[in-house]
């Protein structure tokens, strides 16, 4: 085979680069000092891997030690008794969760049908040029602190629904014992707006991205016979999304359990369990919140940590059962790792 | 056989069509009022004074809030230094040596469970570790509580950054000789780096506007955080003490604090989704 | 004459696979790099290569052919024993490399991976500048001061055709380059730690057909000093650049010999069958 005149001088540089060094480099020996870095680089990492495991078994233990008191004078009963009385020193958890239930339920009842709208809008409707502002807008309200909700919320939403939404509502729906009593603004209805408003873009991320990984030609084929926008979505990409719609509730149901400032600020952190939306309660965060700062008793303090201890669990366990949720839809998906 | 009548169906299009634009702009419009209300309440309250002095007492106009401000940066710097590195180093492991091993899914799971757990449990817990048994509040309780907040979520981004790196260049460096740990460190990170750095910066924004752990552990003071072994005074545990309160100098202060929190949180995202866009 | 549907064997000398170069004459036998005897491969249960046995002569091009998936790519991979990096794959059998079985427990790793460069079918620059790609390799097993490794760089860059073309891009970042100047830098990369065998997987198969060109141009030359060892899915490639072949089927070796051999009298049916098109 010919060699260029190009080959010819590559070769000698070739043949350079393998002499060359053999004069002039020395070559490092490694082997100890490797080995030695490399245990101890997996070590660093195995240790901060189990921290994880650490810290999480910590704070149920240590949930668990403080709330011994409370666990050992109310029982099982803590969790049906509605009382909260620090002078008498009985409690119960009843309220608490019960409110946080009720505002959560209306939060979801709120967003999920919004978040659903939202993601239809951004991934089918809408023009990219347009979707894409919007979209990172939606996403914007995830970051503002729970804090500022509250501040909004306590300053701005409750006078507005004390002054016109409620009377509204009690005008056409009064009758009801849901929209009974004075509308004084804060209460049950307001705290789950101000929880829907926050859990809102996390839902909507999650149906957006399950509303785009529905293969285009699914979708095609429904246009294609002359299928509205409504129908294409109901019968094709609902259809198929379904299941990861339900992951991304349940990552809305867990943030808005635990949501604390938001809140505090406009549920009124009432001690008590009343059927109407107007009416004020308190959540298991709020009234840690509220009430941490003037428990001075130990008994008052343990039922405090066993309300943590319940909302912890309550926490846990919904992701335990997101996480496997989300298993076992990617598995179906194939989308799993 | 007898056709369907189209009108229905395009009416029904058109209604949900209007619904869903409706709903799109439901969620901006609050975003413009809660972003609207903070600007002006808090543009008011902000001054070179508010930045600068001490808080006055209830009902006495004329204090700032500069202790709030350095504690919530201290806090938050405290809570990096201890939370980045061991999320960063337990994501590394998940990625790197956690491939099909069972301690490894257990690690990923917890880290996924403990980004769910309400931020209000965390201070509890530092509450129950470091506060209890010293029986004082402390700046250092407040750095840590917030520091298990940002742990588990720059574990989960390093692990999905990592993962995302090709498989050929993690291969190539190995193939060269190149120990495993430097092939980690030096060329992972630096492909990883744009990702990783918008899942820092995002987890600190997060934890900069928390206020619930802080209540339990570095609660509130009105004086400059000589040390961080008391009280400490921060931003969000303020806002919430002011806007409880009757005093309107109180509460203005409340929403200068508001706008601060709000407008460095804002930057710190947005700073960070650009970063993620430019990488792309 | 009836028309027999056995395949008739050609008239000596006749290539059965059209190219456009003369291929390689016959080499003179040279002494054995790379030596390997029973050779099984797993991926967890599934077996992928059954008993290899192979003798790679030192200082030339061989070539390694076969249908998708028949164990090529595998096979190279047990040579630098970069499939270690996945927990399930394992390899039984010996390999010798210069005399020295490295499948053996207690082999250098490292040193192996310098011994025995691997490029890559996607080009794998590290996100450094073309400069800091060279230069991490060499820093890694050379004590170099800033003049040798300049040196040393450069050098590398010209073996590997690239030095005109990058020489005033040194500090741009090497993921800027095109395609095949990637895969040109990586092979200056690898040939920077003074290797002996360079292992190719389908090195150009990403690439388009004018650079293409240039890298078998290039691995004509890196032959006088190097063992190369290519895999690759075009058997055109395979008679314009190998001395040797072996043909690879279902985690088999099937025939190996000398490239022009193999192309003009396949010893083995199947081996015709690949070649003519029949399969694969």
């Amino acid at each position: 085979m010919e060699v260029t005149t190009a080959g010819r001088s590559r070769g000698a540089a070739i043949a350079e680069v393998v002499a060359f060094p053999g004069r002039m480099m020395r070559r490092r020996s490694h082997t100890r000092a490797q080995a030695l870095a490399e245990t101890t680089f997996h070590g660093t990492a195995l240790t901060c891997a189990v921290l994880v495991l650490v810290s999480m078994t910590a704070i149920f233990v240590e949930l668990v030690r403080n709330s011994r008191l409370s666990l050992a004078k109310f029982g099982w009963g803590f969790l049906t008794s509605a009382a909260w009385n620090p002078v008498t020193s009985d409690f119960g958890a009843a309220s608490s969760i019960f409110g946080t239930l009720v505002s959560t339920a209306i939060a979801l009842l709120i967003a999920v049908p919004l978040s659903l709208a939202i993601a239809l809008f951004l991934v089918e409707m809408a023009h990219p040029r347009i979707a894409r502002p919007v979209g990172s807008a939606i996403e914007l309200l995830a970051a503002i602190p729970s804090i500022i909700y509250g501040m909004w919320g306590l300053f701005v939403l409750a006078p507005y629904m004390a002054d016109h939404v409620q009377p509204l509502l009690q005008k056409f729906f009064g009758k009801l014992p849901l929209f009974a009593g004075p509308p004084m603004g804060i209460g049950m209805l307001s705290a789950g707006l101000v929880l829907a408003l926050m859990v809102l873009p996390f839902i909507t991320a999650v149906v957006r991205d399950i509303f785009a990984l529905v293969p285009s030609v699914m979708k095609e084929a429904g246009y294609g016979m002359g299928a509205t926008t409504w129908e294409v979505t109901r019968k094709v990409t609902l259809r198929h999304g379904m299941r990861g719609v339900l992951g991304g509730v349940f990552l809305g149901l867990g943030r808005a359990i635990g949501e604390t400032m938001a809140v505090t600020f406009v549920i009124g952190n009432d001690h008590r369990i009343a059927a109407s939306l107007f009416a004020s309660g308190n959540t298991i965060s709020s009234t840690l919140a509220n009430e941490f700062t003037e428990a001075s008793q130990p008994l008052y303090l343990s039922a405090l940590v066993e309300l943590g201890l319940i909302l912890f669990v309550i926490t846990f366990l919904i992701q335990i059962a997101a996480q496997l949720w989300l298993k076992h839809i990617s598995h179906r998906l194939g989308t799993d790792k | 056989m007898r056709r369907r009548p189209s009108w229905p169906r395009k009416l029904s299009d058109v209604i949900v069509k209007v619904l869903a634009a409706l709903s799109a702009l439901f969620g901006l419009v609050f975003l413009a009022w809660i972003l609207y209300v903070v600007l002006r309440h808090g543009a008011s309250a902000l001054s070179w004074k508010f930045l600068t002095t001490l808080p006055s007492p209830p009902g006495v106009g004329g204090g700032g809030l500069a202790n709030a401000i350095i504690g919530t940066a201290a806090m938050t710097l405290l809570a990096c230094v201890m939370g980045v590195p061991v999320g960063l180093m337990a994501g590394v492991y998940l990625a790197e040596f956690g491939r099909g091993n069972r301690f490894a899914t257990l690690v990923r799971f917890l880290v996924n469970v403990m980004m769910g757990i309400p931020s209000i449990i965390v201070g509890l817990f530092v509450y129950t570790i470091m506060v209890r048994p010293v029986g004082h509040f402390s700046g250092w309780a407040g750095a840590v509580s917030l520091a298990l907040l940002i742990m588990p979520v720059v574990a989960r981004t390093t692990e999905d950054m990592l993962t995302l790196v090709p498989n050929s260049l993690r291969e190539s460096a190995l193939a060269l000789g190149v120990p495993h740990w430097r092939s980690t460190v030096q060329i992972m990170f630096r492909a990883a780096k744009a990702g990783l750095l918008t899942g820092v910066l995002l987890a600190v924004a997060r934890v900069s506007g928390e206020t619930a752990p802080l209540l339990f552990t570095a609660l509130d003071s009105p004086y400059w955080p000589h040390s961080l072994n008391g009280p400490t005074g921060n931003l969000t545990v303020t806002i919430f003490n002011y806007a409880m309160s009757p005093y309107p100098n109180w509460q203005q202060a409340a929403w200068g604090a508001s706008f601060l929190i709000t407008a460095g949180v804002l930057a710190l995202t947005i700073v960070s989704r650009a970063l993620a866009r430019e990488k792309k | 004459m009836n028309s027999s549907s056995a395949p008739q064997s050609p008239p000596a000398g006749q290539l059965l696979v059209k190219t456009s170069v003369a291929p390689h004459a016959a080499p003179a036998p040279s002494k054995t790099k790379i030596s390997v005897r029973g050779l099984d491969f797993f991926y967890g249960d599934h077996q992928a290569l059954y008993d290899n046995n192979l003798e790679i002569p030192a200082g030339t091009v061989t070539a390694i052919i076969g249908p998708s998936g028949c164990g090529k790519s595998t096979h190279i991979r047990v040579f630098n024993r970069i499939y270690q990096l996945y927990r399930d794959q394992r390899a039984s059998g010996e390999v010798r490399l210069d005399g020295q079985n490295i499948l053996a427990p207690g082999v250098d790793l490292i040193e192996l991976r310098r011994r025995v460069g691997m490029i890559f079918q996607k080009p794998t620059p590290f996100p450094l500048s073309v400069y800091e790609n060279l230069a991490y390799g060499i820093r890694l097993h050379y004590k170099v001061n800033r003049s040798e490794l300049d040196g040393r760089v450069e050098q590398a860059l010209r073996a590997a055709a690239l030095w005109d073309e990058v020489k005033d891009k040194l500090h741009r970042s090497g993921t800027a380059l095109s395609g095949g100047q990637q895969q040109r830098l990586c092979i200056a990369r690898a040939i920077a730690v003074e290797p002996e065998v360079l292992l190719m997987d389908e090195p150009t198969s990403a690439i388009d057909p004018v650079a293409t060109a240039r890298i078998e141009e290039l691995v004509n030359e890196l032959k006088q000093q190097y063992t190369i060892v290519i895999v690759t899915h075009n058997m055109q490639q395979a008679t314009r650049i190998s001395e040797f072949t072996a043909f690879f089927f279902e985690g088999r070796i099937i025939e190996f010999g000398p490239t022009i051999q193999l192309f003009t009298n396949p010893k083995e049916r199947k081996t015709e069958e690949y070649i003519t098109g029949r399969f694969g």
